[in-house]
């Protein structure tokens, strides 16, 4: 069996959404140099919605392919459910990861919220209430 | 595709399959019974004992078969700690960048009351002979350090570092896996008392090495059970085996200045295209290093990615990045030359064979080249280096 599933493949190949955002409503960066994974998100926040988001990643394969799946999964969708997004839903939707490498998904979940933490910091009257 | 990860196994020669093929049908004996089968098997076995003693220059009854390199590494140190033990030395020199076969087992040792010292490697990837000597105590039971290292490929001075540890009357293993068969291996001139050998590293079977033992020294089994090699290595002999690793090592030994001077030239080639990448890094010293050995690190990106769509170009290569290696660290070899992680991970090895051309070596360089660009092209790290705000180390 091979390493990584054909998702993994498809995303670490063609990754969706890579680049920068100039100018972006929120930026997040997780993971360390030390480690060998570091992922940067860019939002671009219209209306509470995430109107676009670029990645930037230094890592493996599945850091690769986690952040390009977690950009597709919260690309055009309102901040309540960006909110929510879980290292499990971006590991399903590459129907998995090697346990191992599960951190990959647990770094981009990470680095959604943290750029998403970034535009609430900007914008501190757009976070909802706790509830 | 290209084939350039020889450093962690080898094809089998023609004549090592045809060796193996024929004695799975014609001696499949055991070599321990009397009769007609169990003689030819017996035969086989002793010729292919020969065969590899003389190759390395050794005798045959110094030879031992194991299952590979890291039994036979094993074998070797434990031997050491029994025959220390009992003159009450319990102290042992490494370095810093031996297999995990050697590593592990020191540390197992060390539970047991042994004394580790590993040896710096400094940033060209060589032991220097005198801090050899210079670490070397009273109750120095043991010295033990690579012929050339699996991952950068740097050749030790071990005909020195041989002649001191004969001169102090220390025992001198050497786990010569890399070596044998590539570059001149002699037991005798290089002062060796124990060597670790594996077949599938020259073109053998897997499951397969040896251990060479300078006469006189006695053996600690690992194994318990019958006879066979004098009890120091009991289970049936794998005869088929240990017949196609002769027939590789004879095949690679009359082959090797040959191989070396077309892969010197492949290699060198090799290190020049790749040093044309801004902010590398030749891991390990440009010249003293195995004949079809390439080790480089990238900054700014990481090693997983990079093999993997070198996979995709049809090259097959290795890393030392930690995603390779299964754990959160890089190499401890990248580490034990003084590359810091942030580089490490970004590393490249190229174990090129002795069939490689001029036009693939110029594809891998063409293909490093743009796979290196596209990873940097949105890597956060090189982003951060190229506006300023951190610094580059390559």
């Amino acid at each position: 069996m091979a390493l990584y599933s054909e998702k993994v493949m498809d995303h670490f190949r063609n990754p969706r959404n890579v680049g920068v955002i100039d100018n972006a409503d929120g930026v997040g960066e997780v993971g360390n140099a030390k480690c060998g994974d570091i992922m940067k998100m860019y939002l671009k926040i219209d209306d509470d919605v995430v109107s676009d988001v670029k990645f930037e990643t230094f890592g493996c394969g599945s850091a690769i392919a986690s952040s390009s799946m977690a950009t597709e999964l919260i690309k055009g969708k309102p901040l309540s459910e960006v909110k929510q997004l879980t290292n499990k839903a971006v590991s399903e939707a590459l129907d998995g990861l090697p346990a191992y490498k599960m951190h990959c998904s647990v770094l981009a979940e990470e680095a959604i919220h943290s750029a998403l933490d970034d535009y609430y910091s900007k914008h501190p009257e757009k976070k909802p209430e706790e509830e | 595709m290209i084939y350039a990860d020889n450093a962690a196994t080898t094809k089998m020669s023609d004549k090592a399959i045809q060796t193996m093929a024929c004695l799975l049908q014609e001696a499949w004996g055991n070599p321990s019974s009397l009769y007609v089968h169990g003689q030819k098997a017996k035969e086989v076995l002793e010729q292919a004992r020969e065969d590899i003693a003389s190759v390395i220059g050794a005798s045959a009854q110094e030879i031992l078969f194991t299952s590979g390199g890291s039994e036979a590494d094993n074998q070797a140190l434990r031997t050491a700690a029994e025959l220390g033990k009992k003159k009450g030395k319990r102290h042992i020199i490494s370095t810093t960048f031996e297999h995990h076969a050697i590593l592990h087992t020191l540390e197992t040792l060390k539970k047991d009351g042994f004394d580790i010292t590993l040896l710096d490697v400094h940033e060209n990837g060589i032991v220097i002979p005198a801090e050899v000597e210079a670490a070397i105590r009273e109750d120095t039971c043991l010295v033990s350090i690579m012929y050339a290292n699996n991952e950068i490929g740097t050749i030790q001075p071990i005909r020195e570092i041989g002649a001191i540890c004969r001169r102090k009357g220390v025992l001198f293993h050497v786990d010569a896996v890399q070596a044998v068969g590539h570059i001149p291996v002699n037991v005798v001139d290089d002062n060796i008392d124990m060597l670790s050998s594996s077949a599938h590293k020259f073109h053998g079977p897997k499951g397969v090495g040896f251990l060479y033992a300078k006469k006189g020294i006695r053996l600690t089994n690992l194994i318990e059970g019958g006879a066979q090699e004098h009890g120091k290595r009991t289970g049936t002999e794998n005869v088929p085996g240990i017949a196609a690793m002769a027939e590789a090592l004879k095949e690679a030994d009359a082959n090797m200045a040959a191989y070396a001077e077309h892969l010197i030239k492949m290699r060198n080639r090799l290190i020049q295209g790749l040093q044309e990448i801004p902010h590398s890094a030749l891991n390990g010293d440009a010249t003293q290093r195995l004949p079809g050995n390439v080790n480089f690190c990238f900054e700014g990106i990481e090693g997983e990615s990079l093999l993997l769509l070198l996979d995709d170009k049809g090259i097959c290569a290795s890393s030392g990045s930690a995603c390779t290696s299964g754990s959160l660290d890089p190499s401890h070899v990248l580490l034990a030359i003084g590359r810091i992680h942030d580089v490490a991970h970004g590393s490249l090895r190229l174990s090129i064979g002795e069939d490689i051309t001029e036009e693939e070596v110029d594809y891998i360089i063409q293909s490093t080249k743009e796979v290196v660009a596209y990873l940097r092209s949105f890597s956060p790290v090189w982003r951060d280096l190229m506006a300023g705000k951190k610094e580059f180390i390559l």
